[in-house]
């Protein structure tokens, strides 16, 4: 029987050897993750932050040769732990959020709209098919208005009312804290619940987002055939564009986004139903994010500015600007660096 | 690029998802449990309450009047903690917020590329439908729709219940939000490094025997395999509940299938099998240098 001397000297292990050269590396990347754990990025010195990845890179390769060489299972899997921790610092997120913020306003936003314009469009012909319903049911026969406007929302503006009260509600000049503000923040909130919901609706195939969108429509067109029979449609659309210009847009941007989602999940096309549904609801993500911010400038126009100017020139003009300013946005705004980036990852 | 490989490796396989890193490395994640899950869920939904209370304590405090913009501050507030605390948090916290942090799991991106702020955006936008829209319907359904027939509020909460509940039907546990966004919610891995078995300056053995006291033939150490060396491995680690006595019949059941013929005095077992583990990785790691890798005593390939 020969006893095989090779085995007597431990450290002839390669494995052994392997782990004692790089075990140095290893404890300096976990002690930088403990304190990224406690403390966040910020928790690093800018010199430490710098490291990470590369200490990331070198461990992920000592994974790879603990892989092939080494048959200690605790190393492998201590290895294992340790990439998958840094992995999702070092890919956690790359940029600052300023940057990010800025990038998001100047081109990803528009440029996820224009990508889903068709989607879009969709959702401004269901907004406008349900408003000119709405318009011509209610002109033949003002009781139908019932059926479209929720009386809460109305307060008080409805076929029985006087045409003297209505047009004194869209002139009346309220002080600064009466209530104004608290009523537009009111309005966002339920805005943008309403536009994040037409967007997540989506995922039923997107037929509850098309009767949110109908609604919406029917009501606006409930709103204007009430006024118009009174002669005062002039007077309703200087009080309502100056921020339901803006309004109006983000909740149709908000339908196309479910309609986005929709498309994914009814016609995925080529590609497998989950990668389609991952891809454009990243882009509708970003659409509704968009969304939410443009509620919350009409309800800054709506609460401050709406009610304290009341020339109706002054109303027009602030409308026409804004539609103005939109379909540049929309139409031009980042396209040189759309083109400039041109992977965009929903493409 | 990456491409997510579901496999099983281990006992709990059943649980650990692949995904391949943009490095081109594969790596294993734990999925998070419903149970870490619904923690993280509880304490994130009570953080969201407590500030919404305290910005409307103050507000009331503040102005004890309805109408002024300390109310519409508050209100704005509730609006945006509802919609954005997820989404702000993950993407501040590397995919975990202070909830999941607490519950020790976080998101990551289910194909192994960096986890987009669109993709956290896209998860949690549908948190409206999945918990906002259910939750409401439950206790204030007067609030959404007053005059609902009973039958459309059962059709109704019966939806969005199976959308609220879509993780207890599916095996990666996805929500409607990580399938719209691409994520994987997983156990945030414990790192720990124990000492190499293997390595007798740092193994804790008696100084006098640093070196081998038992020593094998080529024969003995051909007998057993990979999967045979990691059990031992997790005996001397004392990770079974190992007692005396199973240290002792492993180390008589190891003798008698290879042959051993030396004897061991009573009390040694552990030193042997300490000795074996040692000499057996040593062999085993040698032929897999040489491209063999045996898997186990069944393995006749190599």
């Amino acid at each position: 029987m020969t006893a095989l001397g090779a085995y007597t000297g431990d450290a002839s292990l390669r494995s052994v050897q392997f782990r004692r050269e790089r075990e140095a590396t290893w404890r300096e990347l976990e002690d930088l993750l403990q304190r990224v754990h406690d403390k966040g990025l910020s928790g690093l010195s800018a010199e430490e932050l710098a490291t990470l990845p590369h200490l990331y890179r070198s461990t992920l390769s000592s994974l790879s040769v603990a892989r092939a060489i080494s048959l200690d299972r605790a190393l492998v899997e201590y290895l294992e732990s340790l990439v998958a921790r840094s992995y999702v610092v070092v890919y956690g997120s790359r940029e600052r959020a300023r940057t990010r913020i800025w990038a998001f306003l100047r081109w990803r936003f528009p440029a996820a709209v224009r990508a889903g314009r068709w989607h879009v469009v969709l959702s401004l012909l269901f907004t406008l098919a349900g408003a000119v319903a709405a318009f011509q049911m209610v002109s033949a026969d003002s009781d139908t208005y019932y059926m479209f406007v929720d009386p809460s929302l109305a307060q008080g503006r409805d076929p029985s009312a006087p045409t003297s009260e209505l047009r004194d509600q869209l002139y009346d000049e309220q002080d600064f804290n009466h209530g104004l503000t608290h009523f537009a923040s009111a309005l966002f909130n339920n805005n943008s619940r309403v536009g994040i919901l037409a967007f997540a609706l989506g995922f039923l195939a997107g037929i509850p987002t098309l009767i949110l969108l109908l609604q919406n429509g029917l009501m606006l067109g409930a709103f204007a055939a009430l006024y118009a029979s009174r002669g005062l449609s002039w007077d309703l659309w200087g009080w309502l564009l100056p921020h339901g210009v803006t309004e109006l847009l983000a909740v149709i941007l908000c339908g196309g986004a479910g309609f986005l989602l929709a498309h994914a999940i009814v016609f995925p096309g080529s590609e497998p139903r989950v990668d389609a549904l991952r891809r454009r609801g990243r882009q509708a993500a970003e659409i509704v994010l968009g969304s939410v911010v443009m509620l919350f400038i009409a309800g800054l126009i709506e609460g401050i500015f709406r009610q304290t100017v009341t020339s109706i020139d002054v109303r027009y003009a602030v409308a026409g600007s804004t539609a103005l300013f939109w379909i540049w946005y929309f139409g031009w705004c980042g396209r040189a660096r759309e083109r400039l980036e041109g992977a965009v990852p929903w493409r | 690029m990456a491409v997510a490989r579901y496999l099983d490796r281990r006992g709990d396989g059943s649980r650990r998802r692949e995904i391949v890193t943009p490095e081109g490395i594969p790596i294993q994640f734990t999925l998070a449990s419903i149970g870490e899950r619904m923690t993280a869920l509880t304490i994130d939904i009570a953080l969201i309450l407590a500030a919404v209370f305290a910005a409307v304590l103050f507000a009331s405090i503040a102005s004890p009047g309805e109408d002024d913009w300390i109310s519409a501050l508050a209100l704005l507030l509730v609006t945006l903690s509802r919609h954005f605390y997820f989404a702000f948090f993950e993407i501040r916290g590397h995919g975990a917020t202070p909830g999941k942090r607490a519950a020790g799991i976080r998101v990551i991106d289910a194909r192994g590329g960096s986890l987009e702020a669109s993709a956290v955006l896209a998860r949690n936008l549908v948190r409206e439908l999945e918990l906002w829209m259910p939750l409401t319907f439950l206790f204030a359904s007067h609030l959404v729709w007053p005059d609902a027939p009973v039958w459309m509020w059962i059709v109704a909460c019966g939806w969005l219940l199976v959308v609220a509940f879509l993780p207890l039907f599916n095996k990666d546990n996805l929500r409607v939000g990580d399938l719209i966004g691409g994520t994987l919610v997983v156990v945030q891995p414990k790192v720990q490094l124990r000492i190499d078995l293997a390595d007798a300056v740092v193994a804790a053995r008696p100084t006098a025997a640093r070196t081998a006291t038992y020593t094998f033939t080529e024969a003995q150490l051909e007998v057993y395999g990979i999967y045979e060396l990691q059990v031992l491995e997790g005996l001397l680690r004392g990770e079974a509940a190992a007692d005396a006595t199973a240290v002792s019949t492993v180390a008589d059941k190891i003798r008698a299938k290879i042959q051993y013929a030396e004897k061991v005095p009573l009390g040694q077992d552990e030193r042997f099998l300490a000795d074996f583990y040692t000499a057996l990785r040593a062999h085993l790691e040698k032929r897999l240098l040489f491209g063999k890798r045996r898997e186990d005593k069944f393995d006749k390939r190599a």
